[in-house]
């Protein structure tokens, strides 16, 4: 089997998707004669054109608005957002515009809209380049949000987030795109949006985690004394209620693992609903892993203690399993 | 002539090819919006709405200078536009009404009138939303080379805000077939254009970007629609963008709340003398087309449908409960029944 890079996956994945359907376009910032900032868009205008690879100005509200536009009237772009902060300044077109357009118009029409943006800390970009920002997006009605976590994952989200009918989100963690693993690419292979997947089986905990987070999640629980089942979520919004909690209802714990502060992190709805549906049967208090309320620093030191790392997790996990109660967080003793 | 709420949208569209049909709309599109003011008082309106009177002659001028085709993004001061395009006066009233037999079946209300068989997207609450999708509309009848065009309708105040540079940039350097048309009527919401804009003429921002910017009497419906021939003809060509102003006045508040105290005195009976209702009778009388009496006839005649129509509506069913869950997406209740624009 090739050991197959994410960046490879997400040109592939465009590539394979414009090749079967004439419709699709990309769109965004240097992706057509750059090859993207990222390398992901690369060999694309030279194979499908300049019609359907297209470089914008550096104009997010005009861009993601043209797209809102293009798919209401029969295309299907592919925008990319290079950094997720940028979307600030184009975010009325994707959360008021197209994910109201079916609605208003009582499903005469329809926004086919790919919204595809590197994410995520890890690298040293600093606070304004390092955000997940899923926050901005999960809870609107009409849209969805998916977030990949490797190769495989990558080249399926964007294959079904193209062939949705509605406006998707797909976030591609930055730091994952210099990541290899083995995989054979196959262009039937789909990863469904709103299913989550489980990433790798067991009984004493269900550890619920998207992202750049699954790799530590994998690595906290292959060196764990507790038996750890690690969940996937890969769409944040809607996300898959049913596998979290058939899960829940088998190991008795619930951990979130997330990329996102402590206040208002996804983790909090999924508690929530746990909290809510299987409440009885919980050994101990669901427990959430997440970054501190700060902004993302730069120093070196800092973003590692910044981020969970995976021999963080797997003691936070110990305490939980040994103790059913809930350990503190790193930063309640460090401030 | 038709006074036509049993029409369809595509057929009241096609009318506007006769001249006293179009005066007709523009009477229909006062008693409209006169009756909504009322409809208000009398406690059917939830919210707010944004009287267009006064811009009549934009608002039809411009529909006839474009075919049913051609996609048309607009601001919530849109009742005129919906109705010059073709939506029913059923279709208007029954949604500020937010009753099923609305055009958004009662779930968009006044900021949210959409008719895809016309080309009319849902009209947006945010000001400046409407350019950037027009932009997306003209790359995608570009794309499938059928010729089409794509309109912006918008305000003097939206010249100020980013979404409106950001489009007459893209769709420069993109040559797109789209034409920004806007409605400068001195008001950006309660403020006039002095307090808020550098310029007087937002049709001197086209320099910036390369394209035509044309100034024109929005009082006028024929000066309107003569002003649109060569902009649509220019993005037909595959040429690009025009900005096209037309200058006008609201001859209401900017809400139903508003009583405009703000304007200096004159200003609005300077304006009320160029009333485009009565620009255009007088010219359609000259023309022998339209008798002395002909306008009040038709206002009592159009008064009168309107009515019929308001009793319609009243009497129409508000949404039930699952409305409020179809169509939110394609797994929602409804399906995935996609309207698909330019078929051929």
């Amino acid at each position: 089997m090739a050991k197959i890079w994410t960046r490879q996956a997400v040109l592939r994945a465009l590539d394979d998707a414009m090749s079967d359907d004439p419709t699709v376009i990309l769109m965004g910032e240097d992706v057509a004669e750059a090859g993207g900032p990222f390398k992901v868009t690369e060999g694309l205008l030279a194979k499908h054109g300049p019609e359907r690879v297209i470089d914008t100005p550096i104009s997010e509200m005009a861009f993601m608005g043209a797209a809102v536009g293009a798919a209401v009237c029969g295309l299907k772009p592919v925008v990319e957002i290079m950094f997720i902060e940028f979307l600030g300044v184009a975010l009325d077109q994707l959360t008021t515009q197209a994910a109201t357009m079916r609605y208003l118009s009582r499903g005469r029409l329809t926004t086919p809209l790919v919204v595809r943006a590197s994410a995520g800390a890890g690298q040293g970009f600093g606070c304004q380049h390092s955000q997940m920002l899923d926050h901005w997006l999960r809870g609107t009605p009409g849209l969805k949000l998916a977030v990949t976590s490797n190769a495989r994952t990558t080249y399926g989200l964007l294959r079904s987030a193209i062939e949705d009918p509605d406006p998707v989100v797909v976030l591609e963690p930055r730091i994952l795109y210099s990541e290899r693993e083995d995989h054979e690419f196959d262009p039937a292979y789909r990863t469904p949006l709103g299913k989550a997947e489980i990433a790798r089986p067991g009984k004493d905990a269900t550890l619920v985690t998207c992202g750049a987070m699954v790799r530590v999640a994998n690595e906290a629980a292959a060196n764990s004394d507790a038996s750890i089942e690690v969940i996937d979520l890969l769409t944040l919004w809607p996300w898959d209620r049913g596998a979290v909690l058939e899960s829940v209802a088998r190991t008795g714990r619930l951990v979130t693992l997330e990329e996102a502060t402590a206040s208002a992190g996804w983790g909090a709805d999924v508690v929530s609903t746990v909290a809510a549906e299987a409440f009885g049967g919980l050994k101990a208090p669901p427990h959430r892993i997440t970054l501190p309320d700060a902004p993302i620093p730069y120093s070196g030191v800092l973003e590692a203690r910044y981020l969970p790392n995976p021999a963080y997790v797997s003691e936070q996990i110990a305490a939980l399993v040994s103790t059913n109660k809930a350990p503190a967080p790193w930063w309640r003793n460090a401030a | 002539m038709t006074i036509s709420n049993s029409n369809s949208p595509l057929a009241r569209r096609e009318a506007l090819k006769n001249r006293l049909d179009q005066l007709q709309r523009m009477v229909e599109i006062r008693a409209v919006e006169n009756r909504i003011q009322k409809l208000f008082a009398e406690g059917h309106v939830r919210g707010s709405t944004h009287l267009a009177n006064g811009q009549e002659a934009v608002s039809v001028g411009v529909a006839r200078s474009i075919d049913p085709d051609d996609i048309v993004t607009c601001t919530y001061r849109g009742h005129g536009h919906a109705l010059a395009l073709g939506v029913t006066p059923a279709g208007v009233i029954g949604e500020i009404c937010g009753r099923t037999i609305g055009c958004a079946g009662g779930v968009g209300g006044s900021m949210h009138l959409v008719e895809p068989s016309v080309g009319l997207l849902p009209t947006a609450a945010i000001i400046g939303a409407g350019l950037p999708i027009a932009c997306g509309a003209a790359m995608a009848a570009r794309a499938r080379r059928n010729g089409r065009v794509a309109v912006a309708i918008f305000g003097d105040g939206t010249a100020n805000i980013g979404a409106f540079h950001e489009s007459l940039n893209f769709a420069a350097i993109q040559k797109l077939p789209v034409i920004f048309v806007c409605e400068n009527n001195l008001y950006g919401e309660y403020s006039r254009i002095n307090l808020t804009t550098p310029v007087e003429d937002i049709a001197l921002r086209a320099s910036s970007y390369n394209m035509p910017g044309i100034i024109v009497d929005g009082q006028d419906v024929d000066t309107v629609a003569e002003a649109m021939a060569e902009p649509v003809a220019r993005a037909r060509r595959g040429e690009g963008p025009s900005l096209v102003e037309m200058k006008t006045y609201r001859f209401s508040g900017h809400s139903r709340s508003d009583p405009a105290t703000y304007r200096p005195a004159g200003e609005l009976d300077a304006w009320l003398k160029r009333d485009p209702i009565t620009v255009f009778a007088d010219k359609l009388v000259a023309e022998k087309m339209l008798s002395r009496d002909g306008l009040e006839k038709m206002q009592a005649e159009t008064n009168e449908a309107i009515e019929r129509v308001v009793a319609e509506v009243l009497d129409s069913p508000a949404p039930a409960l699952g409305d409020l869950f179809a169509h939110v997406n394609g797994q929602s209740p409804g399906g995935d029944q996609r309207y698909s624009f330019w078929r051929n």
